[in-house]
């Protein structure tokens, strides 16, 4: 680059591209801002609009009901509620589990590591139904006692209860806590612990007054972590709570689809993002807090010894490995073996079928075909936006800080929000697009982005600045500096990158629920629906659906875990 | 006479060619109605092949739902035609401007009682009382007397026996909450609001749909059901006969002011680019055939009075002799605000 040229040009050329023609690359990267603009600010100030104006004047009438209702409080307390249970419960897990992965050196140890991030990746349609074949009424666990015992009915009631609510997002968040307090506690020195126990501290108070102190902001980042994912938690809610049990989330969606209630599912909406920013904002301080120092990491794990360090470990191992493969497992078995003697592939064998008195429009099989087309269309759009963001963000000027921030918001906002956005600002020309299925994948890709530019922006960092002027030098044209030195150095990341966007695309179900239509389905829209129908073969199909979906969420999951162990990825 | 044969054979042809062509590309009507939606396959068939209309059935939950996606989906409709929605939920549909008015000729041998909208936007097609169904052998069994009145069902004698539906979702969720309304009103000591309270302390289960509570949770209606009291019709039972006892399991508790009449209308939904086939289906919803085949595909009465009812209907079917009465207009007023009422008092608990 010209180090001659004036400081504001030489920041603009920067800016607009390196060896890119500057107002073509100043253009192009404008593509993300603009998709961004148009398809999440846009919505998100209809809905703050909407609030506050519902027919276009003034009413503050929405938050009028929802401040003086117990009923829109009960609401809020228990969304909170439910949360902080959920967070407590993960922790009070995960701790065992980490001291058992920091302390104890044993067979498979990493790959069951790798292995607990598995529930990450899983739709909360197929989870719910994985519940529902292992505790729900239907399920594995309540038909063998039925069996066993000699019952009528089935002794394990669960469904519509907080227990099973609690359970799943437990499921969902154990990885998640496990692997921060992993990551922080193996990186600490081990001196001040062993200090104290020269000095007679054991036991409760080794734990009290050393361990927890000394983990206390990888505990507090994994409790807001936890906690904004049960926070916003939908789907588990909406399928095995039932109409009782409703979440900020769950409230928004009944207001606004069921009782039609636009100006109280806005307002629901706002309190929803003002309180998901003040945790954003909480999360990020920690995260601060959390830096680590390498140069103290030494290795303290070791074999257990003696007969109660044996126990702990196998009470753990028992633990996760329940709570990862029974699920799952009960899934595929029940999808196997429901109402029925031997095993059979008779669900599988209807999904290609649609009679004219089934509940859905289409072949079941149809949906996995929409979620495809969808999932590939994002996949698209995500990666080459993503791309496109990463550069942008990688430019690192002063004022286009705040566009990190801008790209990451998607991340923090639920959804819900962004389908019910949809619904109220896209229904006018020129953006007449809420009832056409273009929408699709466009909301995924909101859903999607961030995730795709977390896993692009390190590998962007890591190519070293001389690289390119090295290859300008010798003559490379800046399309081949792109093909021959950039893409090629970013290959794995696109590879997470894409991955990521196929996986959100076929698992999102909170902002499809608002958007996809009964006549082009997504598959966890189909699932929900069969779902919530009575008769065998409705709850076979969605079993055998679900089991198709997980399937290829696994088979995303293993793409992601192997690219990502060359060290890609920055969460 | 040979050009005469030759006319015929050269007509005989075209009308083959025609045919042909007709039932390869049939026009395609999409029929947007809730999950319990059924019709005979055969009446069907038979009307298709007639009209050269193929009729495509979009099931898009229950009653309320399907109103609320057809609003919002007004710029570019899901469908052609809209059946189930009745007159509970109807001003909402016909203040969105959803329909086309078109006068079916078999509409003038509807009672006037079933016309609601003078437009003609919508066209009454079935009706039905909605009350409490119980499954007769689970109150034999247990030498327990039915409950003789809306209040009996907060009694402990009644604990966790009764399954209803949520009024925001399904349309005899809402009937049955105006019934209580019209039993014990919105003002005074004792609204319907309390009502629903003490049913709920009462372990009453909660559903979002018919099918749902019918099929899923009541003892009679499904293996699974633990319940043996459902809001449904009064014209359910037949549903439940038992050739081998020549009976019915269920019956209806149809004392005054415990149902609620439900009309269900159909309407061609403005946008539709078959407007001519949208209104041969609605002629076919009030034809002898479909309107015959109503009562034991769906469980609701047909409105058409010369329609022949099937012996098990007259048998077991019921109809309320006083059906509880909230005025239509009070209904579109206070709609909104009773289920917002009863959302905050029952799910709130």
């Amino acid at each position: 680059m010209d180090r001659s040229r004036p400081g504001a040009l030489n920041a603009w050329r920067r800016w607009a591209g390196n060896g890119v023609p500057a107002r073509a690359g100043q253009a192009v990267l404008l593509l993300p801002v603009i998709f961004l603009a148009l398809f999440f600010l846009y919505p998100l100030l209809a809905i703050l609009d909407y609030s506050l104006r519902p027919a276009g004047v003034v009413d503050l009438s929405g938050f009028a009901r929802i401040i003086t209702s117990a009923y829109y409080r009960d609401t809020v307390v228990f969304t909170i509620g439910q949360a902080a249970l959920s967070t407590l419960f993960t922790l009070a897990l995960a701790l065992p589990g980490a001291y058992v992965f920091v302390r104890y050196d044993f067979p498979g140890r990493d790959t069951l590591l790798a292995l607990s991030a598995v529930p990450f990746v899983l739709p909360t349609v197929v989870v719910a139904a994985a519940f529902s074949a292992l505790i729900g009424e239907r399920g594995l666990v309540n038909s063998l006692l039925m069996s066993v015992l000699h019952l009528a009915d089935a002794p394990l009631r669960l469904e519509r209860t907080l227990a099973i609510i609690l359970i799943v997002h437990v499921f969902y968040n154990y990885a998640v806590a496990l692997r921060l307090i992993t990551a922080y506690w193996a990186n600490q020195s081990p001196r001040m612990e062993e200090a104290a126990r020269l000095l007679g501290c054991a036991g409760w108070r080794l734990w009290w007054e050393i361990r927890l102190p000394l983990l206390r902001p990888a505990l507090l980042a994994a409790a807001v972590l936890v906690f904004i994912f049960t926070f916003t938690s939908f789907g588990v809610v909406l399928i095995l709570g039932g109409v009782r049990f409703a979440t900020l989330e769950v409230q928004i969606y009944y207001q606004a689809l069921n009782l039609f209630d636009l100006p109280v599912a806005a307002a629901l909406a706002l309190v929803q993002m003002a309180l998901m920013f003040g945790l954003l904002l909480v999360y990020t301080r920690l995260q601060r807090q959390m830096s680590v120092d390498w140069q103290s990491v030494q290795r303290v794990a070791r074999a257990p010894r003696r007969r109660t360090e044996k126990l702990f470990l196998a009470g753990n191992l028992l633990l996760m490995a329940g709570l990862l493969f029974a699920p799952p497992l009960a899934l595929l078995l029940r999808s196997l073996t429901f109402a029925s003697d031997r095993p059979t592939l008779a669900y599988y064998l209807l999904l290609t079928q649609n009679p004219r008195d089934s509940i859905l429009f289409v072949p079941p099989l149809y949906a996995i075909g929409n979620s495809l087309v969808f999932a590939l269309v994002t996949l698209l759009l995500a990666l080459v936006l993503g791309v496109l963001t990463a550069i942008l963000i990688e430019r690192r000027q002063r004022w286009l800080r705040w566009l990190d921030a801008l790209f990451m918001l998607p991340l923090v906002t639920s959804a819900v929000t962004l389908g019910f956005g949809y619904l109220i600002a896209l229904d006018e020309p020129p953006l007449a697009l809420r009832a056409s299925p273009v929408i699709i994948p466009i909301a995924h890709t909101l859903v999607a982005l961030p995730f795709v530019v977390r896993s692009l922006l390190p590998a962007l960092r890591a190519i070293p600045p001389t690289l390119a002027p090295a290859a300008v030098t010798l003559g490379a044209a800046p399309w081949q500096v792109w093909r021959f030195i950039r893409l090629p150095l970013l290959s794995r990341s696109l590879v997470v990158g894409a991955t990521f966007a196929f996986t959100v695309s076929m698992g999102e179900f909170g902002a499809s629920l608002f958007i996809a239509r009964p006549d082009t389905p997504t598959l966890p829209v189909v699932i929900f629906r069969l779902l919530g129908q009575p008769g065998a073969d409705n709850y076979g199909q969605a079993l055998a659906l679900s089991v198709l979906l997980m399937l290829v969420c696994s088979l995303s999951f293993i793409i992601i875990e192997r690219s990502r162990s060359a060290g890609v990825g920055e969460f | 006479m040979h050009t005469f044969r030759r006319l015929l054979f050269v007509v005989a042809v075209l009308a083959l060619f025609a045919g042909l062509v007709q039932s390869q590309s049939p026009v395609v009507v999409t029929l947007l109605t809730h999950d319990s939606f059924n019709v005979s396959e055969d009446v069907l068939q038979a009307f298709e092949a007639e009209a050269g209309i193929r009729l495509e059935i979009l099931r898009g939950g229950d009653a309320g739902q399907i109103v609320n996606q057809a609003i919002l989906t007004r710029t570019t409709p899901l469908a052609d035609v809209l059946f189930g929605v009745d007159n509970t939920f109807l001003s909402r549909a016909l203040a969105a401007d959803l329909f086309l008015p078109y006068t079916s000729p078999g509409l003038a041998t509807v009672p006037e009682a079933f016309i609601v909208d003078a437009d003609h936007r919508v066209t009454p097609v079935d009706y039905g009382d909605v009350c409490l169904n119980y499954d007769i052998a689970y109150f034999a069994s247990r030498d327990l007397a039915l409950p003789a009145s809306l209040s009996d069902l907060t009694l402990p004698a009644y604990r966790g026996l009764l399954v209803t539906m949520n009024p925001a979702t399904s349309s005899p969720g809402l009937a049955f909450l105006l019934t209580t309304i019209a039993a014990f009103g919105t003002e005074g000591d004792y609204t319907y609001l309390d009502y629903w309270a003490d049913l709920v302390a009462n372990e009453t289960l909660i559903v979002d749909g018919w099918s749902e509570a019918y099929f899923g949770e009541f003892t009679a209606g499904s293996d699974e059901g633990r319940y043996p009291l459902v809001v449904s019709y009064a014209s359910s039972p037949p549903f439940t006969y038992d050739e081998t006892t020549d009976a019915a399991t269920t019956a209806s508790l149809i004392a005054d002011g415990m149902c609620f009449r439900q009309i269900e209308f159909a309407g061609i939904l403005r946008g539709t680019d078959a407007p001519a086939a949208a209104q041969q289906v609605i002629d076919f919803l009030l034809s002898q055939p479909f309107q015959e085949d109503l009562p034991l595909q769906m469980y609701v009465f047909p409105v058409q009075p010369a329609a022949q009812l099937p012996d098990v209907f007259t048998r077991f079917a019921q109809l309320p002799e006083e059906p509880a009465q909230v005025p239509a207009e009070d209904i579109e007023l206070y709609r909104e605000d009773w289920i917002q009422a009863w959302t905050e008092v029952v799910l709130g608990r």
